[in-house]
């Protein structure tokens, strides 16, 4: 029954894949790990389950973004309520719908959590989940699970090291090995529990000190996206911040 | 599934402040620091850059006292020709320097510039509350808090970001003081300074060129590349040194970022009248060395008697010469014999940093822009010289009799210039006839300087003091060092 489900899941996906309209953009397919060992979440035995998801090539770029608004003139910059999206919104771009062309193939940013879910939700998509997108960032060219190469961590902690200048195009640096661009070194990305991380017995776990249970020092680099995450409002929007959209199961928290 | 759980994940400072500790019931009588509510117009306080102190509030009574502080992620100079992306309350390391008197009441502004990458909050350790204003004060990027707090302890404060991972928030520069002045204000002094101590961990090696990152394995295992004060190398010395009189009373508000070294400061020759240690009401007198926690600070005081250069470090003394640790304080004034008599030893002591580094700057650019002259380079070889070659072969390049050899008319140099480099870049030692003298003495390897610098040093002592010869290009120095093979950091 399961694996049928997920079957029929990874089905719907790819049905979705041919129809999303960002097709510049396709949907790629990262295994699950039931086990999967978070930095965050889940416990130290079990992990937290992770189901089958399919996750986009790279993060949504400012052209892609401009589809969207078109389509649904309420995210233009100016018409959108200040619930929704906070005054910086979209001010880098040329036009209240259009981003101009050198921004054309840069990640989309100043974009608040819920214009990007509904970007997602205009493709059938969702935006993925802290533990899918943790899952999908921990690989590197070769490695699904590269977090204790010290070679990926100092590549995560090289992005920190540099201040925020212009913005690379994406696809400028090669994928991982599930085939995703830019996870690290480009944008921070929105998360679909984004600020629910740190809440009930997450949130002592960090705040009673629990920061200390971060077991691994490779667990470093993660704690910099969680802290950013977790500095946020949904309608806020920062210049190093863009996102990209997921689909499949929703990811399975383990419960201790 | 938005939930409203502010919960900081803003470090275990804060972080253990704000969850274990309780904050203590106080009884319904003030507190002693409160002298009740503010009185008057609000005051904007003024901050200060390092090594500036902001003038005494010189208030009688409690005030409100409004403070904005804004955090810039730059890129700046650590060393010369080394960049490094700080991270920065105010734009500088330290940070701004806050001046407050006890009782007043302080709300609090921290705004995190749109162009930020990172989310950032501060913890000020002269705040009576949980987390000392970091959960309050978690900021993302392009956005601002507020909190207010009454400052009831005087004294000198560190403050600092808590925003995890807190450790390499700290090493990049977030932490400044806090002065917190006891309501009579403290005893009037000639000159105030600022100088905070931190350690700097970059992936390359101690003044390795170039842009160099944050390395988390060598701070997690406390191994700096650079201990500094003020942030950078060149930060207090040559142009940018501090000065004073003979005769005038000097106050050091002296702070330790960290993260992880305690500082052991020390000026070279002089005693310090007054340590305030940890902003406490009780002063020691006669001290040489004081303790510097990290994440700590104290207040320190001294007459200067005679003139000369005064140079501060952390006494675990490698952290001086060899990693940054040298700040300067000049005085001027009339020699007092009968105090002190004796010669001053700066070029010795200082090193390269007592020079006036400009021409350096200037050959560089030169260098990079393919306009480098043979003049440029003279000048920036000269600049090197002092006090590192010049320690031993004299600054009029006649050496020492019988010990160091003459660089002034040397046969011996000007006979061949790749000999000459490669005895620059890998010492020599043992027996040499140098006009007709021989010596028997050892020069260690000057690897650590890099090809521009050996190339200056040579083009100069080879057309200086009437020597005459072709310039020496930092590429011949590379062919040199390039075949050459030498043990890893021989010199230095």
């Amino acid at each position: 029954m399961k694996t049928s489900a997920r079957i029929a899941g990874l089905g719907a996906a790819l049905l979705c894949c041919a129809a999303a309209p960002g097709s510049g953009n396709p949907y790629v397919r990262v295994p699950g790990n039931p086990r999967f060992q978070s930095a965050l979440l889940g416990d130290q035995a079990g992990g937290v389950a992770v189901a089958d998801f399919a996750m986009q090539d790279h993060p949504v770029t400012n052209a892609e973004f401009a589809t969207f608004v078109a389509a649904h003139p309420e995210w233009r910059r100016g018409a959108v309520a200040p619930l929704f999206a906070d005054s910086a919104y979209l001010t880098h771009w040329q036009s209240l719908d259009a981003p101009g062309e050198p921004l054309a193939g840069q990640p989309v940013t100043r974009v608040s959590w819920f214009a990007a879910e509904a970007y997602c939700e205009a493709q059938d998509a969702r935006l993925p989940t802290w533990a899918e997108w943790e899952l999908a960032a921990a690989a590197d060219t070769t490695q699904q699970d590269a977090r204790g190469d010290p070679a990926w961590r100092q590549a995560v902690l090289d992005w920190y090291s540099r201040p925020a200048g212009a913005l690379a195009l994406v696809r400028q640096s090669p994928a991982n090995v599930y085939g995703l661009h830019d996870l690290h070194g480009l944008v921070w990305e929105w998360v679909q529990d984004a600020n629910s991380l740190m809440s009930s017995d997450e949130a002592q776990k960090f705040c009673g000190g629990g920061a200390l249970t971060l077991r691994q020092k490779e667990n470093f680099a993660v704690l910099m996206r969680v802290a950013t995450l977790t500095s946020l409002k949904p309608a806020d929007t920062t210049r190093s911040l863009g996102f990209r959209c997921a689909l499949g199961f929703r990811c399975a928290r383990g419960l201790s | 599934m938005w939930k409203s759980c502010r919960c900081v994940l803003a470090g275990l400072v804060g972080a253990l402040l704000a969850f274990s500790a309780p904050a203590s019931t106080r009884s319904a009588q003030h507190p002693p620091g409160d002298f009740g509510p503010p009185q008057g117009e609000p005051v904007q306080a003024v901050l200060t850059s390092p090594p500036l102190v902001p003038p005494a509030t010189g208030r009688k009574k409690p005030a409100k006292v409004v403070v904005d502080l804004e955090v810039r992620e730059i890129e700046k100079e650590i060393s010369e020709g080394v960049s490094y992306t700080f991270w920065t309350f105010g734009g500088t390391v330290p940070g701004s320097f806050i001046r407050v008197r006890q009782g007043d009441t302080v709300e609090f502004h921290l705004r995190n510039h749109p162009d930020n990458k990172m989310p950032h909050n501060i913890d000020l350790h002269g705040v009576t509350g949980p987390g000392g204003g970091a959960a309050s004060s978690f900021t993302a990027p392009g956005h601002e808090s507020q909190f207010t707090f009454k400052a009831l302890n005087a004294g000198i404060y560190v403050y600092h970001c808590a925003t995890a991972p807190v450790g390499m928030h700290v090493a990049n520069g977030m932490y400044g003081l806090l002065l917190v002045e006891p309501p009579e204000g403290l005893p009037p002094v000639d000159h105030e300074y600022y100088v905070m101590q931190g350690d700097f961990y970059t992936v390359g090696k101690y003044r390795e060129r170039g842009h160099q990152d944050f390395d988390m394995q060598k701070a997690i295992d406390e191994k700096p590349t650079y201990v500094l004060f003020n942030g950078s190398e060149g930060a207090l010395v040559g142009d940018h040194a501090l000065k004073a009189k003979v005769g005038e009373t000097i106050r050091l508000f002296v702070g330790n970022g960290g993260p992880n070294l305690v500082s052991s400061f020390h000026v070279i020759g002089e005693i310090f009248d007054n340590v305030r240690y940890e902003g406490g009401t009780e002063y020691q007198h006669n001290v040489q060395t004081t303790l510097i926690p990290a994440g700590g600070a104290a207040i320190v005081e001294f007459h200067v008697d005679v003139p000369g250069s005064y140079v501060m470090v952390d006494h675990s003394i490698f952290r001086a010469f060899n990693k940054g640790a040298l700040a300067l304080l000049k005085a001027e004034g009339e020699p007092d014999k009968a105090i002190y008599s004796g010669k001053e030893v700066d070029a010795v002591y200082l090193g390269d940093k007592a020079a006036n580094l400009a021409p350096v700057s200037e050959a560089r650019a030169a260098a990079a822009s393919g306009t480098l002259t043979p003049e440029q380079q003279i000048k920036a070889g000269e600049a090197r010289f002092t006090g590192t070659c010049s320690v031993c072969h004299q600054a009029n390049g006649r050496g020492l009799p019988n010990v160091f050899p003459p660089l002034a008319g040397s046969d011996f140099l000007m006979a061949d210039k790749q000999r000459s480099i490669g005895i620059v870049l890998n010492g020599l030692s043992g027996k040499v006839s140098v006009n007709g003298a021989a010596f028997d003495s050892v020069m260690p390897p000057m690897s650590q300087l890099n090809d521009d610098e050996l190339a200056n040093i040579l083009t100069y002592v080879r057309n200086t003091w009437g020597n005459s010869g072709e310039a020496v290009s930092a590429a011949e120095v590379k062919a040199v060092r390039d075949s050459t093979k030498r043990p890893e950091g021989a010199a230095h």
